[in-house]
């Protein structure tokens, strides 16, 4: 790699401000916990927080005479990830030592993998322009998570740093991807592309912002049609999906106004400064990496067997991409609503218990991505804490199919449905929301809107026939919006017709 | 020469070790004999045979995933040069 030899041409900028001259190359390495009950090499708890240095032991901590031994369900979590993108499973793997020095390491090095890594040669799909693209993973391996710095008050003016091994060992899965995203919204359609199949296998929660899924992007540009890659920076410190694609935007844009001011781009690790939303320079902080990988004595090397990664194999559960086609084929339903009621598999559970009970397919996946996500979002909480069980939401859309409340109506039971906990008819009879159909009692408030309109039933006559939208909105307004709508416009049709 | 006193010095700062320069000459001696003996055994023929990265023959020795009792943090934090309520203390480091 390294070319330098970049001619830059003048960049055009298109109607969305993109330059259209180069071309971005972008690779994600992603970093995931796995939701082990125990560490990888040793019995500590591998639970998130905790008070400082209590999920610590000699192993974790690198105490002399103390011995790793793997932790087989990691193991297993690592296997399942890889056969859900598409890799080969190596028969023999090991383990290496990363050496370096730094103060969340307690041992002075990291037990990963290296030169004989669990799994290789993958894929994940993810929508590009309507259609599947795919990206590749290079390799997918296992390794001991670090520990955590953390600081008094704000970083400036803290004195020292503290250090809590709490963290220290905890099972993660490195996925490093191929050089095959070309946009930054390509980069966060395979971020959350990954994220759902880790949570599909139920082997890592996929926080962003807690920390236990984390993505380095490699980026570099170059002119469209050259073949070569530019020179690439790395950047690190980005701790949310959006803010990984706003890095790679202001990345890219920085590497192009390079070379078109005729410079080059140094080879280095940058910096997402969330605040500024700029990248910034690692230069002076980061020592040349030389990390002298070597095999480690202390693990023995680990065998999967054809059988063993049959018998995982059979565990895997309907995955993100087949889930989707399936919902789509399935129910009818645009390619835009599967997509989001599969993002999760507990939502594609709800949807598809709502459906079972309804029949409606369109209807509940309108009511999901409307009323029911907006609530959730709201109050910031998953479907699994959603206040309305699948069939209540079921009943009540019943409920609007079979005329007994109108689609108005639904939405005031629905919210007290989400408040309260408690089931539609409960809340429709109480509260007297059921729809009224009376054909005499209907005709009758219709002839007292009427009455009281003479002006206006006489405007309407001369041809004025917007007024009718009022006169059925005046009848609404008496019924508390509890008319049957279909009625109330059929009625009132035939009122105004006889004069 | 396998390898010099600069290669020494290189390893030593990766090691974060301060050697004299009479140590350092004494361990470039020392880490060139160890080279040139390697290169002994590179002169072994060994078609045919497997490599290995482990003395023993043994493979997969796992554990299963259970929680077990971990060290409180006092005794952990018995042997640290400095620290702070249940923290280590080091040096003002980025995260």
């Amino acid at each position: 790699m390294g070319v330098n030899s970049v001619t830059a041409r003048p960049g055009k900028e298109d109607s969305t401000g993109k330059i259209r001259d180069y071309e971005s190359v972008i690779g994600l390495e992603v970093h995931a916990q796995m939701l082990t009950r125990a560490k990888i090499f040793c019995g500590c708890s591998a639970v998130f927080g905790g008070d400082p240095n209590t999920y610590t032991c000699p192993v974790c901590t690198g105490q002399p005479g103390s011995l790793p031994v793997l932790n087989v369900k990691a193991v297993e979590f690592a296997i399942k990830m890889a056969l859900a993108c598409h890799c080969k499973i190596s028969p023999l793997s090991l383990f290496a030592r990363k050496n370096y020095f730094y103060p969340d390491l307690p041992k002075g090095y990291q037990i990963s993998q290296y030169e004989y890594p669990l799994a290789k040669d993958g894929y994940v799909e993810i929508p590009a322009n309507g259609r599947e693209k795919r990206i590749g993973i290079i390799r997918i391996h296992m390794e001991e998570d670090a520990g955590k710095l953390v600081h008094e008050g704000a970083f400036e003016s803290a004195a020292s740093s503290l250090v809590d091994f709490n963290r220290t060992g905890v099972p993660l899965i490195e996925v490093v991807g191929g050089p095959d995203i070309r946009t930054p919204q390509e980069a966060g359609s395979y971020l959350r592309g990954l994220r759902d199949i880790l949570r599909y296998l139920e082997i890592c929660d996929g926080d962003m912002e807690k920390g236990s899924f984390r993505c380095d992007a490699n980026v570099s540009v170059r002119p469209q049609g050259q073949r070569e890659f530019g020179t690439r920076t790395e950047l690190k410190n980005m701790n949310s999906f959006r803010h990984v694609e706003k890095a790679l935007e202001y990345e890219i844009k920085r590497q192009i106004a390079l070379l078109e001011a005729g410079e080059e781009v140094v080879q280095e690790t940058r910096l997402w400064d969330e605040e500024q939303g700029r990248t910034l320079s690692m230069r002076g902080k980061e020592e040349a990496h030389d990390y002298r990988y070597f095999p480690d004595p202390d693990l023995v090397p680990l065998e999967v067997s054809e059988a063993w990664i049959e018998k995982i194999r059979e565990t895997l559960p309907e995955l993100p991409a087949a889930k989707r086609e399936r919902f789509i084929k399935q129910y009818g339903i645009p390619e835009y609503d599967a997509a989001i009621l599969t993002a999760s598999q507990s939502l594609a559970n709800y949807y598809e218990e709502c459906v079972r009970v309804s029949g409606e397919a369109k209807m509940v996946s309108n009511w999901i991505m409307g009323d029911l996500l907006r609530e959730l979002n709201k109050d910031d909480r998953e479907i699994e804490e959603c206040p309305v069980p699948p069939k209540n939401l079921a009943s009540m859309l019943k409920m609007i199919t079979d005329g007994v409340i109108s689609g108005k109506i639904a939405k005031t039971v629905f919210e007290e449905m989400y408040r309260s906990g408690r089931g539609p008819e409960e809340i429709v009879h109480e509260k007297g929301l059921i729809q009224l159909t009376d054909v005499d009692e209907i005709q009758g408030i219709i002839r007292g809107v009427l009455e009281g309109n003479p002006k206006l039933v006489e405007d309407y006559q001369k041809g004025k026939e917007q007024l009718f939208g009022f006169f059925v909105g005046q009848v609404m307004k008496a019924t508390k919006g509890k008319a049957n709508p279909k009625l109330v416009n059929e009625l009132m049709r035939k009122s105004l017709s006889k004069g | 020469m396998k390898i010099g006193f600069k290669d020494v010095e290189y390893v030593a700062g990766l090691a974060r070790l301060r050697l004299s320069d009479e140590e350092k000459e004494e361990f470039t001696t020392q880490l060139d004999d160890i080279l040139t003996y390697m290169d002994k055994l590179n002169e072994v023929d060994t078609t045919g045979v497997e490599p290995t990265s482990h003395v023993i023959s043994i493979k997969n020795v796992l554990r299963n995933d259970e929680v077990r009792e971990s060290l409180p943090s006092e005794p952990s934090l018995k042997n640290a040069p400095e620290k702070e309520r249940a923290f280590y203390k080091v040096p003002k480091i980025i995260a």
